[in-house]
């Protein structure tokens, strides 16, 4: 296999974007991307989007972005595992190269939230339809079943929950393109209005409109374009069954566990050797789930982790120094692509108030559903 | 749910009588029933059979939904839980007949035949397992 690198990255600001259309905001992370890559065309594309067909009824969005964005006729493709189509998206395009196929490959993700669907049976449908929706579950539901039996197992507290959320809120601050850039506090976090008990209103993820995307290149050609390449050294991708009910345990992810394993496998690391994480945190739980599940932390001791401020910016693993999902924005489909945006501005040295000091190793963590699928790539600076 | 009544139909053994299969192989219980076993794959081929669950469980872990989804409006706030049945399988339902306060881990509880929902007021009516405590 070739190796791969990103040689350009762009998204949009991340929140309720009335005036911009799904193909709008695509075209607009596409074309922030190319510039910063200084391509002169790309070779093919990628673009990560969960539910198109049911936010703005528009499915077959792979030939519409490279309509709109001028590249017809190159393959387009649209790339669909839920909330972690963009970090999949990323995957196909690293293979492409890897494999020699291709050169360069953009790979984006877009979501449209707000333009009036019911955005809850939307992401319900990345859950069981016949077996769990169909009883009444939601997303937050799913979330908060787990974070339940996190919380009876594990001793964590909804206190560690809260300041997942209040972390995230605080790196948010820091970024221009984040949904909310204002502070929030314990208090405010832990008496929020209950969604999914115990999960309260800021435990959760925001409704978003947004796309980001990433130009990857042949790790040898990359020089020619940037003086920053940054590597992928790993990837790693597994499965699991699509209902919560049915895994082996309700608390740990195992297609997390798989999927780091192929990635720090790949990469010739172990968990100690990363520096900074962008983890999927759709809610408060997902963020301490996710830090036990990749080995950062040992299985229960996710939430004193928090606790202890080991995840803060200035903390010795800082994660979700974009604000997260929580406070960054979740357009699902962009999501996974806007992890590696972060990434490959940390590596570079080009993060501003939220750059994290000797960054050189930065993980990415990307779920689908309760679980389900997920994603982890392993970025390094040249 | 909005679909052609079929969608619901073709579920109903499993809905109405928890109905499962259980691996020739090794024994393994499912529900909802699978055409192979995950665990004997090409060994289990042709050897699954129909399996009737008796209906009773435990509490594994549960949520109460405060802002559920347009067709469970009406029931907010309301108990769901995974439940692990004495056979092995486990499941996400409703958990009735009891006040929210009172679910805990490890509660047993069994099934019973409820409506689920519906499809507004001219529409079809969706029925299928609640549990509830053994008193």
């Amino acid at each position: 296999m070739r190796e791969v690198a990103v040689i350009g990255c762009g998204m949009t600001k991340f929140g309720e974007l009335w005036a911009l259309s799904i193909r709008d905001i695509f075209v607009e992370a596409a074309l922030k991307a190319v510039d910063d890559a200084k391509v002169d065309h790309i070779d093919s594309m990628y673009v990560g989007s969960m539910t198109p067909g049911l936010f703005v009824g528009q499915e077959h969005i792979g030939a519409l972005m490279a309509d709109y964005l001028g590249t017809s006729p190159i393959p387009a493709v649209r790339v669909e595992s839920a909330c972690c189509s963009g970090g999949m998206a990323f995957r196909l395009g690293f293979f492409e190269i890897a494999s020699g196929h291709s050169d360069i490959v953009l790979a984006g993700g877009v979501e449209k939230m707000t333009d009036g669907a019911d955005v809850t049976y939307a992401l319900a449908a990345a859950a069981d339809q016949e077996y769990e929706v169909y009883n009444g579950i939601t997303f937050p539901g799913l979330y908060a079943m787990i974070a339940m039996k996190h919380m009876h197992d594990y001793g964590t507290t909804k206190e560690q929950l809260a300041q997942v959320a209040v972390k995230n809120h605080a790196n948010g601050t820091l970024n221009p393109y984040a949904q909310y850039q204002r502070e929030i506090t314990l208090e405010q976090a832990v008496n929020a209005a209950p969604v999914a008990y115990p999960l309260g209103l800021l435990d959760c993820s925001p409704v978003t409109d947004g796309a980001a995307s990433i130009v990857l290149c042949a790790a040898d050609k990359a020089k020619k374009y940037t003086d920053k390449p940054v590597k992928i050294i790993g990837s790693g991708q597994a499965s699991d069954t699509l209902a919560l009910h049915a895994r082996r345990d309700i608390c740990t992810l195992d297609s997390t566990v798989y999927a780091a394993k192929m990635a720090y496998k790949q990469a010739n690391i172990t968990p100690t050797d990363v520096d900074f994480a962008e983890v999927h945190d759709c809610f408060t739980i997902a963020e301490i789930c996710a830090i036990e599940d990749l080995g950062f932390v040992k299985k229960g001791e996710g939430g004193s982790a928090v606790e202890n401020k080991i995840t803060t910016l200035d903390g010795s693993l800082p994660v979700n120094t974009s604000g997260g999902l929580k406070s960054k924005g979740h357009p699902v489909g962009a999501t996974g692509v806007a992890q590696m945006v972060e990434i490959t501005q940390q590596l570079r040295g080009e993060a501003g108030k939220r750059q994290v000091k000797n960054a050189n190793i930065g993980l990415a963590h990307n779920v689908g559903g309760s679980g389900a699928t997920c994603v982890v790539h392993i970025l390094e600076a040249d | 749910m909005k679909s052609n009544v079929a969608r619901f139909w073709r579920e109903i053994p499993q809905r109405y009588n928890l109905m499962g299969n259980k691996c020739g192989s090794c024994e393994r219980v499912f529900f909802p029933p699978r055409e192979a076993c995950p665990y004997c794959r090409r060994k289990s081929i042709g050897k699954m059979k129909d399996f009737k669950l008796n209906g009773k469980g435990i509490i594994v872990t549960y949520s109460i939904i405060h802002a559920g989804p347009e067709d469970f409006e009406e029931q907010i706030p309301y108990t769901i839980a995974i439940i692990k049945l004495d056979e092995g399988p486990q499941l996400t339902a409703q958990i009735v007949d009891c006040d929210i306060n009172d679910v805990k881990i490890g509660m047993k509880v069994e099934s019973t035949f409820r409506r689920i929902q519906e499809d507004g007021y001219i529409g079809a009516i969706y029925y299928g397992y609640k549990f509830k405590p053994v008193r």
